[in-house]
């Protein structure tokens, strides 16, 4: 007869009294703290300077990849799951890359114009559909950048199928490598500031019981449409960014793996933690560039991989090692 | 121009129903629809074209393999993330995504791949020539939405549907188990869908980016007519049906996809829970 056993899960005492105090008085436990935020910081610092100069560029796509996925987490913890993430990105990238060749602004100031304008453009298209949520305004923001994607090719403005080609490149790869750096540890650590602060607070309410906050006296659909904004407005920057190091712009800005791939970040890191995307866009990056190979069969590996997480580690890798980091684990007799 | 806004409109329909169906059932919005579309005509081609089957049974044979598809899939993956609406869409639309690139990848392109019409020829109607595949579509529409009429009011099974899509704990309380029903819903779903796909690709050729457009089009008048109803979807199609061939008349056919967009868009901004959606109304939308 087999003795029934369960796993015992036991916070580490280390995390027990970092947790709940606020002085903390000595080296071992302020380093249980910063390490894991350290730590991440400076692997990626030391590997832009030491990988060859192929991977150099694929750390910048990872790096807007991730600042998009990191944005799109932040929007699910309001509750307003996007399967249209591109649009957002491609407002960006459209208003950049028109500032730049139609009116001849330079770099410095089209990317932060294209930034905010980009966000307003997106929250105005996004906005009739703010008052649905869960999967009905998934379905919307799936339809919007795709049909968009048709009124481009049919109507040919804004370059039409080729796109806008021949704008001005970044000041060097080591530029964007920096720019594109910084703000995606910019987006993460502000993100998680505002998300844990009385106003961050009311945005995840919105997803946990909006009625209990429409019930508070606050207007719900003003609180959404300032959180699409925060969120649009950081893809729009994606957007902006990758116009200007791909140096053209075209419908492949709409394209579906752009609304997929902080979907499948998210769902491979962890939801609701922030740094859960990065971690998984920090995985996916580099893969989806070594499987470049494969052809369109990379899709099919991207989306397999997807339901394997869905389904088998559906708290996604960041809770995972969360757990392992934090709590002791260990077998006991029921 | 009317009886083809007609047709059109019917097509829409058609292509509409499998996926509300689904979802006005078993709360599983089917994000494969687009893939069990395209996956129900290329099967058909290869029985009929491959391996030389009569039309009739290699119909058959799709429809009822598709159906089995969509049985498993609900089976060993969204029998886990019930309740879960995200992780649903996403694995639904991951399993939609595997199947259109893999048959991409296996090369389905082109103009060889394309189903014969059941009948050559074209008929008079109304003083416009339209060709008999589009006259036994709208026939085979009508029939359809007939036959599910009676099924969904007149059958047990049929009933016990209702049910579920109304509550499912008092559905469960009275004997019906929402599981099974949920199976059969997906299933008849993903048949429906391959059905009509058979019926209507003779139109065109068959290629995967018809399946997200199918996708589009059936989620674009889902929501316009409001998710669970089906008079809804017949509305919503005739709307965007007769919105498509008057941009394509007279201002141009370019345009038609601004047309739907901005249709869907204003009435959404109007009546959030799409024009039938009174269903659930407050549980669901603001």
């Amino acid at each position: 007869m087999s003795i029934e056993r369960r796993k015992e899960r036991i916070d580490r005492c280390i995390k027990a009294y970092t947790d709940d105090i606020f002085c903390l008085s000595s080296v071992r436990e302020i380093s249980y703290l910063m390490l894991p935020r350290v730590l991440p910081i400076a692997l990626i610092l030391l590997l832009v300077f030491f990988v060859p100069l192929y991977w150099k560029k694929v750390m910048v796509i990872t790096f807007v990849m991730s600042i998009m996925a990191i944005s799109w987490d932040f929007l699910a913890s309001c509750g307003l799951i996007s399967l249209g993430h591109a649009l957002f990105f491609a407002m960006g990238a459209y208003v950049a890359g028109a500032l730049n060749y139609y009116l001849g602004l330079p770099v410095y100031l089209t990317i932060p114009i294209a930034t905010f304008t980009g966000g307003a453009i997106s929250t105005m298209l996004v906005f009739p559909a703010l008052r649905l949520r869960g999967i009905y305004f998934a379905m919307v923001t799936l339809i919007i950048p795709l049909m968009l994607m048709r009124v481009v090719e049919a109507t040919k403005i804004i370059g039409g199928t080729e796109g806008i080609s021949a704008l001005s490149p970044l000041p060097g790869l080591e530029f964007g490598i920096g720019i594109s750096m910084v703000a995606m540890w910019v987006t993460l650590f502000s993100l998680r500031r505002l998300i844990t602060s009385d106003y961050g607070l009311i945005f995840v309410a919105l997803m946990d019981n909006d009625r209990a906050v429409e019930a508070s006296g606050l207007n719900i659909l003003w609180f959404k449409v300032q959180a699409i904004f925060i969120g649009s407005t950081i893809c729009a920057f994606c957007g902006a960014f990758m116009t200007h190091y791909y140096m053209s712009v075209g419908m492949s800005a709409f394209a579906l793996d752009l609304s997929i791939f902080p979907v499948a970040a998210t769902v491979v890191g962890g939801m609701g933690t922030l740094a859960g995307p990065l971690l998984g866009a920090m995985v996916l990056g580099p893969l989806s560039e070594a499987l470049r190979g494969l052809g369109t069969f990379r899709v099919v590996i991207y989306a397999a991989l997807l339901v394997v997480f869905i389904v088998g580690l559906p708290e996604g890798l960041f809770h995972y090692l969360r757990r392992k980091y934090e709590q002791i684990e260990r077998w006991v007799e029921r | 121009m009317l009886v083809y806004g007609f047709i059109n409109s019917i097509i829409l329909a058609l292509m509409a129903l499998g996926f509300s169906i689904t979802f006005g059932i078993s709360g599983v919005a089917n994000f494969a629809h687009g893939a069990f579309y395209i996956l129900g005509g290329i099967l058909t081609w290869l029985f009929l074209i491959k391996f030389g089957m009569p039309y009739f049974l290699s119909a058959i044979l799709a429809v009822l393999i598709v159906g089995a598809i969509g049985a498993l899939m609900y089976r060993f993956l969204l029998v886990r993330l019930r309740g879960l609406v995200l992780s649903e869409v996403i694995a639904t639309f991951a399993i939609g995504i595997i199947i259109l690139e893999l048959l991409r990848v296996f090369g389905v392109m082109g103009f060889e791949y394309r189903l014969p019409s059941f009948i050559q020829g074209s008929a008079n109607v109304f003083g416009t020539y339209v060709g008999i595949q589009r006259i036994i579509i709208v026939a085979a529409g009508v029939v359809l939405l007939f036959a599910l009429y009676l099924f969904v009011h007149h059958t047990k099974l049929g009933l016990s549907f209702r049910g579920v899509a109304q509550d499912d704990h008092t559905a469960l309380s009275v004997g019906i188990n929402p599981y099974k029903v949920s199976v059969f819903s997906l299933t008849l779903g993903s048949m429906l869908c391959a059905f009509v796909a058979i019926l209507i690709l003779p139109l065109g050729t068959i290629s995967v980016d018809e399946g997200y457009d199918v996708l589009l089009k059936s989620l674009a008048v889902c929501i316009i007519g409001g998710l669970e109803s089906t008079s809804g979807v017949f509305v919503a199609s005739f709307i965007i049906g007769y919105v498509q061939v008057l941009t394509a008349m007279y201002i141009s056919t370019s345009l038609t996809m601004v047309a739907v967009l901005a249709c869907m868009l204003i009435i959404l901004l109007i009546k959030p829970s799409g024009l039938f959606g009174k269903y659930k109304e407050i549980e669901e939308r603001i």
